[in-house]
């Protein structure tokens, strides 16, 4: 079964580098351009991975990421922020809402792949030898 | 005057230092503004209630305010002593400390002065940083598509071979978010150089100076008959309210340099010779014998001719601007060594008008017709440099012709794309190296 990613971005063209990039790494895609209902969205379909921006248009990444952790059942749930506001204050806001790593763009294509990688390859791992 | 008449000295002299406005303390006191300026020029004694009222909006002993200096002094080598964190018997000593060496307690307070008015300053442009939410957006914006660029360019160059439907939407994407850096970029130096326009409590006194130039048109209808102490005083008089003392120092400067130039060449008299000989500074400099500069400041003052003017100083930083639709002046960064301002500079103030057909890179079309002119003064001593100051007077060309090439001029080297510039101090955010 291959790994699935919900990406939260509403900037098209960086949403589609992204789907080609982990698409050509086996991961299914699925984009979301709206933060309105991404967390329900994301409770429904409990991804391997989100990825969400911060400045989304319906609701903030900061918003989502709340709604997330404040679910036990996705806790654990890799979610990596990709966004354009790098000042320390987001960092730190992030953080303390439970993001899994923090990214500010424009990030190169290796980074991406390093952190989606170093975020899921353990869970990925144990969620197989679990089944 | 006696110290006592010199406590509305002392009332403006503690409000600009906290940097109140006029018309902020006055309505917080509840009287009017017009009512504290002539306290402030100690036209009207005052005691009792409202000295009470003014020292504790001021957060001073009134005392401070009647007795002046050496209370004042030691409020403010108080401050110091609290912000070194001094024991309370070290602190008490400031008063034998003034006592023995006044001097060094003048020095000592004055510094305190500084460092509160600097960390007042700081405090604005941090504020104004994290608090701009047009710069934040703007940042965002060049952020955001600067990381589609390179994502794409990244898998564009890779090493594997793209299918064809893929390579072609990436292409289409690369083209279109290359255009949107451009203009996320142009639109971000746009911000911030509109934002010294802005007319806000956090200006600097040019900013202020500047607005209110522009609320005015640069153009004073005073300035043309009255008594240049009265024209400049009544001016100043209607500006009190909403200007600092920096700003108000400024526009004291411009306003006499504007009646003196009146006294010299009347708008009346000028715009009939402008009827007879055109726009033309060389012909008028022989109709009216006074000295180019003059002319050049008096042409950018006829409301019809809708031109710019850009005055700088010996060191070549910007003194007085008047802006014109399609040519920007930076306030706070060095200007383009191409204009002709900075080739009167180089003449040394012999007399020379220079003049040149340009346009400012990435402006418009406009094109100007640029004069440029030193402004020395007289010898007052022996041996003393004369005051100079150096005007590039910019008259908008109507319709540009093909046989009379303007030549390409930029703002600041920081945002000028030209390219093999000679003159080029820094590198350009507008290109690549």
């Amino acid at each position: 079964m291959s790994k699935h990613v919900v990406l939260v971005e509403d900037e098209t063209n960086i949403a589609e580098a992204i789907r080609f990039l982990l698409g050509r790494e086996g991961w299914r895609v699925e984009t979301l351009a709206n933060g309105g209902n991404a967390a329900e969205v994301i409770r429904a379909a409990m991804p391997d991975l989100v990825m969400l921006d911060v400045m989304l248009p319906g609701k903030t990444g900061f918003e989502i990421l709340a709604e997330l952790r404040s679910d036990a059942a996705l806790s654990d749930l890799p979610i990596l922020m990709l966004t354009a506001r790098g000042q320390n204050r987001d960092r730190e806001m992030a953080e303390q809402a439970g993001v899994s790593r923090f990214m500010t763009k424009p990030f190169s294509n290796d980074e991406i792949l390093t952190a989606v990688r170093e975020l899921t390859d353990g869970r990925l791992d144990k969620a197989q030898s679990d089944a | 005057m006696g110290r006592d008449d010199l406590t509305g000295s002392r009332i403006r002299e503690r409000r600009i230092m906290q940097g109140v406005k006029q018309g902020d303390l006055a309505k917080q006191i509840g009287i009017s503004a017009s009512y504290l300026n002539l306290i402030e020029h100690n036209r009207r004694r005052i005691g009792g209630k409202l000295l009470l009222a003014l020292a504790a909006a001021l957060e001073v002993e009134p005392q401070a305010l009647t007795e002046g200096a050496e209370v004042a002094l030691l409020g403010v080598l108080g401050e110091a002593a609290a912000a070194a964190k001094l024991s309370a018997q070290d602190a008490e000593g400031a008063e034998a400390f003034a006592g023995r060496f006044p001097a060094w307690a003048e020095a000592l307070a004055a510094s305190q002065r500084r460092i509160a008015a600097l960390e007042r300053t700081v405090e604005t442009l941090s504020d104004r940083m994290a608090h701009d939410p047009m710069l934040a957006d703007k940042m965002h914006e060049l952020l955001t598509t600067a990381a589609a660029v390179r994502s794409t360019a990244e898998i564009l160059t890779g090493d594997e071979v793209l299918e064809r439907e893929w390579q072609d939407r990436f292409y289409a994407n690369l083209d279109d978010d290359s255009l949107r850096l451009a203009q996320s970029a142009q639109s971000l130096v746009m911000h911030l150089e509109k934002a010294q326009g802005e007319t806000n409590g956090r200006q600097s006194a040019q900013e202020e100076v500047d607005a209110f130039l522009v609320e005015h048109g640069y153009y004073f209808a005073a300035l043309e008959g009255e008594p240049a102490q009265t024209a400049v005083e009544i001016l100043l008089g209607q500006a009190a309210q909403d200007l600092s003392a920096g700003a108000h120092f400024i526009l004291r400067g411009i306003l006499a340099q504007m009646h003196a130039d009146a006294k010299l060449l009347p708008l009346a008299k000028l715009e009939a010779a402008i009827a007879r000989e055109g726009v033309d500074p060389l012909a008028l400099t022989r109709v009216f014998s006074v000295p180019p500069a003059v002319i050049l400041r008096r042409l950018a003052a006829v409301p019809t001719l809708k031109a710019g003017l850009v005055v700088c100083d010996r060191a070549g930083a910007i003194v007085f601007g008047k802006a014109v639709s399609g040519f920007t002046i930076p306030r706070f960064d060095s200007c383009c060594p191409l204009w002709p301002l900075f080739a009167a500079v180089s003449s040394g103030g012999g007399g020379a008008l220079m003049y040149e057909r340009l346009a400012q890179l990435g402006r418009g079309d406009t094109q100007f017709d640029a004069y440029a002119a030193a402004d020395v003064g007289d010898a007052s001593q022996y041996n003393a440099v004369p005051s100079a100051h150096f005007v590039m007077l910019l008259v908008p060309v109507g319709v540009p012709q093909a046989a009379m090439p303007a030549r390409a001029v930029g703002v600041t080297c920081r945002v000028c794309a030209i390219d093999n510039c000679s003159e080029r101090r820094e590198l350009s955010i507008m290109q690549s190296y």
